[in-house]
Parts: C-alpha cells; sequence; structure tokens
C-alpha cells in the first residue's frame, strides 16, 4: 500500500447477462434478430397464451455449457428449470424460468491480468452459470407525458447465460479489466456477440467497503447494487463513484452491513452519479418453485469432453500459445490477441509466410491495426493481405528499401488496391547497386568537408547529415548502407 | 384430519396480505379474514404430508420420467402482429399499451 491508498478496500463482485448467439429462442421458433419492429417475433409460447408450453433449445443450451466450460466450471450431470415469479408488463407469463437451486454449472474461476502491471493478477471466482429466458421491453415517453407505456415482447424468451461472480474484483480498474477480458472470451468461443449497445450483454455489480478498525476489526458497509451501466467504462466510473459515495456515508453514519435492506441505485452517465433506486425484494419473495412444463436435463462426462473438444484456445491460452511460437513478448501476444480471433489468423499466416513473429507483430501494430482503426470496418475486409505485406517484409530484409519506404509502399497498395510489385515498380524503386551508391558517396563526402572532419575528429554520427542529403539524391537508397558506405570511405582516406 | 404429530399450522392475517401484494391483489377487510382462515386450512391439510418421512427419498423435480427434451436451433414462423395484440385489453397496433411503467425493470 503507498501512502495515497484509500483507507478502505473496494470489494466487487459482478452479475452479468449475456445474450447466447442463437437463432432462435429459448422455448420457441421465434428468430432473435435484433432491431425488428415491435412485435414482430412473437408466438403463442413467448407470449405466454394459454396452452403453449416450452421447449428447450439444444444450440442454447450447448452454448451455455460451453461459457461454463470456458469459465472453469463444474457441470451438473442433473439440472432443472424452476419458476421466478414476479409482476412486470415485460414478462407476460408472470414469471420467467430460470434456474434457482440447481444450476447447470457453479464454482468456476476466470482469470485477469494487465500486460503492463497497472494490477496484480487477479482470479475470480464463479459462483454458478445458470440459463434462463430475458424479458421484452417497455418503453415510455416521459416527454410526451402519456400515460401508457408500450412494451415490445420481441426480446421475450431469449436465451441468456447468467454469470455470477464471487465478491473477489478489488478495484473498479480490475473489473473493467475483468469484463473485458469475458467479453472476448465469450466472443473467441463463440456463444455470445456481447455487444452491449444491443443489449447483448448487460453487468449489474455489487460494492461495498471493507474498512479496517483501531480494534483490528473490519467494518464493512451495506451493500449496493449498481443498475444501467452502458459501458464497461461506465461500470468502472459507476463503481469509483460509489465507492466514494460509500465512504462519505460511512465517515458520516458508520452504518454497516445487515444495519439495512439491500439498496439499489442506478448509474446516470451524463451526471456521473448514483441514484437510490426501490429496495431488493426478498429472494423467497419470488417464489421459485420447479417449472412443470421442462423436464430436466442430465450431462454425461461424454458430452462434456466433447464440447470440451470442440471449444478451440481460449484468449489466455492463445496468448501463451502464440509468445512461445513466435517468440513475441507478453505484450505483443496481449494487443494481438485483445483484437479478436481474426485478427490473429491474419498474424499468424502473415508471420508464417515472413518466418519469424518479431517483424510480423510490428508490422501488425505500426500498420495494419493503425490503418485498420483509421478506416473501421473488420481485418477480413482489410484490403492488403498477409501475402502483400509479406512481400514488402521480404523486400526490406533483401535490402531493395529500407523500412519507411516500405511503409509508402504499404500505404499506396491500400490505397490503389495494387500488387506489390507493380507499387514497386510505379515509384520507381529500384534497388540501388553497388556502384551507384559509392558514386554517390563519393560524391557528398567531396562536397561536405566540414562533415568529413567531424567523422575523423571520433563524431560518426555526424554522418547522418549525409544520409539525409542522399536520399534527397535518390530516395531508393538504404540508409543504413549509405552510413555504412560514408564511414568506409571516410575511413579509407585517413 | 391432521395427523396428531403435525402441529396445525397458522396464517397469520399479515402472511396473507404479503401474499396477496406479491399476486397483486388488494382485499378487503372482510376478505383478508376469510382467506386467513381458509388458506390456514388448506396448508394445514397440506401439512399432513410432514408427517412422512422422506429421509430416504430423492427430491422430485418433475413427475414425468422423462429427461432431456430439446428442439433444434431452427425459426419457426411468429404470429402477424395484428393477431400477437389482438387479445390485449389495449394497443396501439404495434405494441401493448399498458399503465404507465416509470424507473427500472425487475427483470432477470
Amino acid at each position: 500500500m503507498t501512502a495515497a491508498s484509500p483507507p478502505f478496500t473496494t470489494v466487487i463482485g459482478l452479475e452479468v447477462h449475456v445474450q447466447l448467439q442463437t437463432k432462435t429462442k429459448l422455448f420457441c421458433g421465434c428468430v432473435t434478430t435484433f432491431g425488428s419492429p415491435p412485435n414482430t417475433q412473437v408466438c403463442p409460447t413467448c407470449l405466454g397464451l394459454p396452452g403453449s408450453l416450452p421447449v428447450m433449445n439444444r444450440c442454447a443450451f450447448e452454448l451455455a455449457l460451453r461459457a461454463a466450460l470456458a469459465l472453469n466450471c463444474k457441470i451438473a450431470a442433473f439440472t432443472k428449470w424452476d419458476r421466478k415469479n414476479y409482476f412486470y408488463p415485460d414478462l407476460p407469463k408472470g414469471y420467467q424460468i430460470s434456474q434457482f437451486d440447481l444450476p447447470f454449472s457453479y464454482d468456476g474461476h476466470l482469470e485477469v491480468s494487465d500486460p503492463k502491471g497497472a494490477f496484480e493478477p487477479r482470479r475470480v471466482g464463479i459462483i454458478r452459470v445458470h440459463l434462463e429466458e430475458d424479458a421484452g421491453k417497455s418503453m415510455h415517453d416521459e416527454a410526451a407525458g402519456t400515460a401508457d407505456s408500450r412494451i415490445d415482447l420481441n426480446r421475450t424468451g431469449t436465451p441468456l447465460c447468467e454469470i455470477v461472480t464471487q465478491p473477489d474484483i478489488r478495484s473498479p480498474q480490475e473489473a473493467r479489466a475483468w469484463l473485458n477480458e469475458l467479453k472476448l472470451l465469450l466472443v473467441y468461443l463463440g456463444v455470445s456477440d456481447c455487444n452491449m449497445q444491443e443489449g447483448s450483454l448487460r453487468v449489474d455489480a455489487n460494492v461495498n467497503l471493507h474498512i479496517p478498525q483501531d480494534d483490528g476489526r473490519i467494518a464493512k458497509t451495506p451493500i449496493v447494487e449498481i443498475k444501467n451501466m452502458n459501458s464497461f467504462r461506465s461500470v468502472e466510473r459507476a463503481l469509483a463513484y460509489e465507492a466514494e459515495r460509500q465512504w462519505g456515508e460511512w465517515q458520516a453514519t458508520a452504518a454497516e452491513l445487515g444495519s439495512m435492506p439491500k439498496q439499489t441505485r442506478g448509474w446516470d452517465d451524463a451526471a456521473g452519479i448514483t441514484r437510490g433506486q426501490r429496495h431488493k425484494e426478498e429472494s423467497s419473495d419470488y417464489r421459485y418453485f420447479p417449472e412443470p412444463d421442462l423436464v430436466p436435463v442430465t450431462v454425461t462426462d461424454d458430452q462434456v469432453a466433447a464440447i470440451r473438444a470442440s471449444m478451440g484456445e481460449p484468449p489466455a491460452v492463445l496468448r501463451q500459445t502464440l509468445e512461445s511460437r513466435w517468440e513475441i513478448s507478453a505484450y505483443d501476444a496481449d494487443v494481438l490477441v485483445n483484437q479478436g480471433k481474426e485478427l490473429v489468423g491474419y498474424f499468424e499466416e502473415l508471420a508464417t509466410l515472413v518466418g519469424e513473429g518479431k517483424a510480423a507483430s510490428n508490422w501488425m501494430q505500426q500498420d495494419v491495426l493503425r490503418c485498420l482503426n483509421e478506416r473501421g470496418g473488420a481485418i477480413a475486409d482489410f484490403p492488403v493481405r498477409p501475402t502483400a505485406v509479406a512481400d514488402i517484409i521480404g523486400r526490406i530484409k533483401q535490402g531493395d528499401f529500407d523500412t519507411s519506404r516500405g511503409r509508402e509502399i504499404f500505404a499506396e497498395v491500400l490505397e490503389t488496391g495494387k500488387p506489390v510489385a507493380d507499387v514497386v515498380a510505379g515509384m520507381g524503386i529500384a534497388a540501388v547497386d553497388d556502384s551507384e551508391l559509392k558514386a554517390l558517396c563519393a560524391e557528398l563526402i567531396s562536397a561536405n568537408p566540414k562533415i568529413v572532419a567531424d567523422v575523423q575528429g571520433g563524431k560518426e554520427q555526424a554522418a547522418g547529415g549525409l544520409i539525409g542529403q542522399a536520399k534527397k539524391k535518390n530516395p531508393n537508397v538504404n540508409p543504413g548502407k549509405v552510413r555504412a558506405m560514408v564511414l568506409e570511405l571516410i575511413r579509407s582516406m585517413s | 384430519m391432521p395427523a396428531e404429530s403435525s402441529p396445525e399450522p397458522s396464517l397469520t392475517p399479515a402472511d396473507v396480505k404479503k401474499v396477496a401484494l406479491l399476486g397483486r391483489l388488494a382485499l378487503s377487510g372482510a376478505e383478508l379474514k376469510n382467506l386467513t382462515a381458509e388458506l390456514s386450512q388448506i396448508v394445514g391439510f397440506v401439512s399432513q404430508l410432514a408427517a412422512v418421512d422422506t429421509d430416504a427419498v430423492e427430491p422430485l423435480a418433475h413427475p414425468l420420467d422423462a429427461q432431456n427434451v430439446f428442439r433444434e436451433d431452427e425459426p419457426a414462423a411468429s404470429l402477424p402482429t395484428s393477431e400477437a395484440l389482438r387479445s390485449a385489453p389495449r394497443q396501439d397496433g404495434e405494441c401493448f399499451l399498458v399503465p404507465a411503467v416509470l424507473g427500472d425493470s425487475g427483470s432477470a
């Protein structure tokens, strides 16, 4: 702890809902397309009409299993669903089909670390992962001042994985980093697109403070659940605000955990504050009971093994693989993996063509990623393919031109879509042969006696002045070669 | 008749009030009184089961002896919006209309 550390520990647990990437809803064949006109993706089952019955979507269950395995969870051999009863207009049945006492998976973890060491690596425990259905959407136009809310049930019955962590996270920054890692993992595995704008990933956070007392006791402030956070950045800001707010409240009231019901607060992103909402109902108020319309599901070890085998490498493993396979730094591997599976594919194709990872990684980060970010779009649509980049790197390595000239060629290939060879020819780039180079250097030496004197006096860096002049006379010269030739000629003069 | 070993459970009016609130039922004083008595009788009747020794019995998750019923992830036709909204007390051709819902959803 440094002197600047606050006199408390922030204790954070997260509850994350992710929408599973299925074509259809959890219990019926309505599609889950985002953004369709209201109430166009509904049927008797997801409307909760009498006589309709739910049937479990196999793909949803398998994607949920995949998520749980990736989070190192234990898989229950026997699982069932329960009714969570509450009244709300976006829940047409009057209950949500969820999982209560026998979730299909539990007791896992996901680690997060920062390649720059901003915080210590943290293993965050997962209490449980369960499979449930989403509710619909209610819309209220407060400005119009009408008395009605409008209900769109397109989202009702969409499959969700609920992921509940242990209160293992110790700072807002860690919470954000952990969410980034979770999102990366779920996107890599094809479990969810985790698009927060479209509601495919939603986060609630539980937070309180542990405050050491003079008598050695740890005082704990009441736990607050924060909702309405629309980005990972909002999560970080809301948690930072809430920790400060609780610290202020503790100093004013000394209220401890258990002295009041759990409070829910909503994050107001524009105002940058949390505001109190209703008090959380006790969980018994949901009157859970086993869902009679769905039969239980059993999972065998063979099924688990088959899903595990089909999963592919999670990001944490892939970082290590890239590090050892291509001899790149942990930081470089992190940057590449965090850009997603497709970009890693591009990198590996490039590194294979070039025959080494370091140059490929540099070009990925300095040129490909930079241009990709400027242009927007997916790496799959990026016009300069790995073969072209490898071609440029190869020509640099054999001394046709230097890296900065290579960059210009890259930019031109990106701009015109022409093959590298055509661009090289069109730019008049041709390797400068040794006799041509020697003549040019000799000319510069005789024209710059001051620089020659400096070099002879021991200031070798003075030769840099000649490199610039050489590039002006012939843009195709290789600066390294000019430097070597100039020094060699000056040495032979003395 | 309740087994003699199980004590007569009795619900208080406060219990019934809470259940009514959760069920969004508004009860008059007389209704509350009657229901407290009637629900107490029902709970008392069911609590006869408490006399049975169930230590060696597995909890029953479902009365049917069936498991692993799935459907494939294949789209099926949805209802036309007009059909979906047809039985709603109030609607605007696109959405169901309900009295103003303000604040946070209780969902998920």
